[in-house]
């Protein structure tokens, strides 16, 4: 699986588990809009680590939390290469 | 009104109190009515007396019966259970101005401490006819658990160590999983020389169902524990071997799954939790089955113990409470009331309270705290779970997160797909009984959990996964 469809499914199912309302996903959604409130992002991010390997929000000083869900999938492709 | 025993603990073994009475070990046996007119201590005993005498056994049974010996004739009693690292021997010798030592082990394993006399434990026994009665009321140092550096000493003597035992069962056989240099396990070897009855010791790195099967062949009545001791126990086939007709917890919150659990695998026991700290002793017992304590333990008391609630945490005053902490630079172990604060939070639901954490192991989740233990009893509710550790993991966005390690009852589906259902059943469970942030964001299956030598679940610092 792709790092962006990894996310996209990650995304998905802590909405479900959260009972949030999730907008329809695409790259140029805001991610303070998606629906998903700070502790979900908290869980993606513990989430993703866990199956790509990386927590790129830990692991470098100067990466300013990403705006739009595009942007967030480069963050963690751009870790894993 | 409050008995204060004052006699030293031979007393209790002196003449018909004796017969049939036993310490059994693993290695070995001593029967009361031997140790009543004989001594372990090869002749030492008159060179003991009026010392602080660190007790340094490996053997449980060779502590016991020093135990026995020493009380009434040492000025002070360290209780050193084995597994004190050795880099803390040396304060601790200090701070309780030991000078003699009492163990099985090499002297030269403490010539480093410079104490000038030692002493080797036993458990044979010589008659030498009357041993020396002591009258010397000996103050027991208890070392603390569960903190980093060295361990704090404090302060009991056997008024306070007894004070919580009243007159129950004939000649009961006690059994515990605790080692008896802990609070837990030393509450249980006074109710057994103090009530008349016998004692099976534990022994560190011995199998489980060896022990279950030591405690099935000496006919255990009464067997106390740590909610992990128990689940551990549980899980042994040896534990169908065992008939208890009283089981005990302590040392850790018993949530209501292993309460239950319990009254289905015994249902000719009772079953019933104590609160105890080695600093306040022995506070209250709970037998009504439950989970938590009455609300009228804190209105009306508990006895001799005086209970309240102040900032969330349970305080206690009463004379089980140890005198003092014994160090150079030690905190006040009470307030200006007399009550000592546990530490131990409680939160009141209904007509009762509940136990829901430490004050000092709060997870803070984006500001919001989250005690691991309420969401382990949350967890633990779920079928399939036969015990949990949740810990906190750090995390970018709100500083820590909740996550949690989950043993389940059937070890052979961990690991395969099957534990994807439970998970999400386990996160459905604790999202309808728990704030969101409450809630493990990530869940792993584990074969074990660590328990400590003083059979607690190990809990660690905030880490990563």
């Amino acid at each position: 699986m792709s790092i962006k469809l990894t996310v996209i499914s990650e995304i998905e199912q802590i909405a479900q588990q959260h009972q949030k309302w999730l907008a329809p996903l695409t790259d140029d959604s805001i991610l303070m809009n998606t629906g998903l409130d700070s502790l979900c992002f908290a869980v993606l991010v513990a989430r993703l680590e866990d199956r790509l390997g990386v927590d790129p929000f830990s692991t470098s000083d100067d990466i300013s939390f990403p705006v739009t869900l595009g942007d967030f999938v480069r963050v963690y492709e751009n870790a894993a290469n | 009104m409050l008995q204060t025993e004052t006699r030293p603990l031979r007393h209790h073994l002196e003449g018909q109190q004796a017969a049939g009475r036993y310490f059994w070990g693993a290695n070995g046996n001593v029967a009361f009515a031997d140790l009543c007119g004989g001594t372990s201590l090869a002749g030492h005993l008159n060179e003991l007396a009026g010392r602080s005498v660190l007790l340094a056994a490996r053997d449980q049974l060779a502590a016991a019966v020093a135990l026995i010996e020493l009380d009434g004739v040492a000025r002070r009693m360290v209780l050193c259970p084995p597994d004190v690292a050795a880099e803390h021997l040396a304060e601790i010798a200090a701070n309780a101005e030991v000078d003699a030592i009492v163990s099985d082990r090499d002297a030269a394993d403490f010539a480093a401490l410079g104490i000038p006399l030692h002493v080797p434990a036993a458990t044979s026994i010589d008659k030498v006819g009357a041993p020396p009665t002591g009258r010397c009321r000996t103050e027991w140092l208890l070392l603390t658990s569960g903190t980093t550096g060295a361990p704090k000493l404090v302060r009991h003597d056997v008024a306070s160590l007894t004070a919580p035992i009243r007159s129950g069962a004939q000649a009961p056989i006690w059994g515990t999983f605790y080692d008896i240099r802990r609070y837990g396990g030393l509450q249980i070897f006074f109710r057994a020389v103090v009530g008349g009855g016998s004692l099976i010791l534990s022994s560190a790195g011995e199998a489980v169902a060896d022990h279950l099967g030591r405690l099935a062949t000496h006919g255990v009545t009464h067997l106390s524990g740590t909610p992990s001791h128990w689940r551990r126990a549980l899980m042994s086939p040896m534990a169908r071997a065992i008939a208890p007709r009283y089981v005990r917890l302590s040392g850790e919150i018993a949530d209501q799954t292993i309460l239950d659990n319990l009254r289905a695998f015994f249902p000719h026991a009772g079953v019933g939790h104590a609160y105890a700290s080695t600093e306040a002793g022995v506070a209250f017992e709970v037998n009504d089955g439950l989970a938590g304590f009455p609300t009228s333990f804190v209105d009306i008391g508990q006895g001799d113990v005086d209970i309240k609630i102040e900032d969330g945490s349970l305080r206690l005053r009463s004379a089980r409470t140890a005198a003092c902490y014994v160090s150079r630079d030690a905190p006040a172990l009470l307030d200006a009331d007399g009550f000592v604060d546990t530490g131990d939070m409680v939160e009141l639901r209904g007509e009762r309270y509940h136990f829901i954490g430490r004050k000092g192991g709060i997870i803070n989740v984006g500001g919001q705290k989250v005690h691991p233990e309420e969401v382990e009893a949350a967890i633990n509710r779920h079928p399939a779970v036969w015990a949990s550790l949740v810990r906190a993991r750090r995390n970018p966005i709100t500083g820590a997160i909740v996550v949690a390690d989950v043993v389940l009852r059937d070890r052979s589906t961990a690991g395969h797909g099957l534990t994807a259902q439970t998970e999400s059943e386990i996160v459905a469970m604790c999202r309808q009984n728990l704030a969101s942030h409450k809630v493990p964001a990530v869940i792993r299956f584990v074969a074990s959990l660590d328990v400590s030598a003083t059979g607690k679940l190990v809990r660690q610092a905030a880490r990563d996964a």
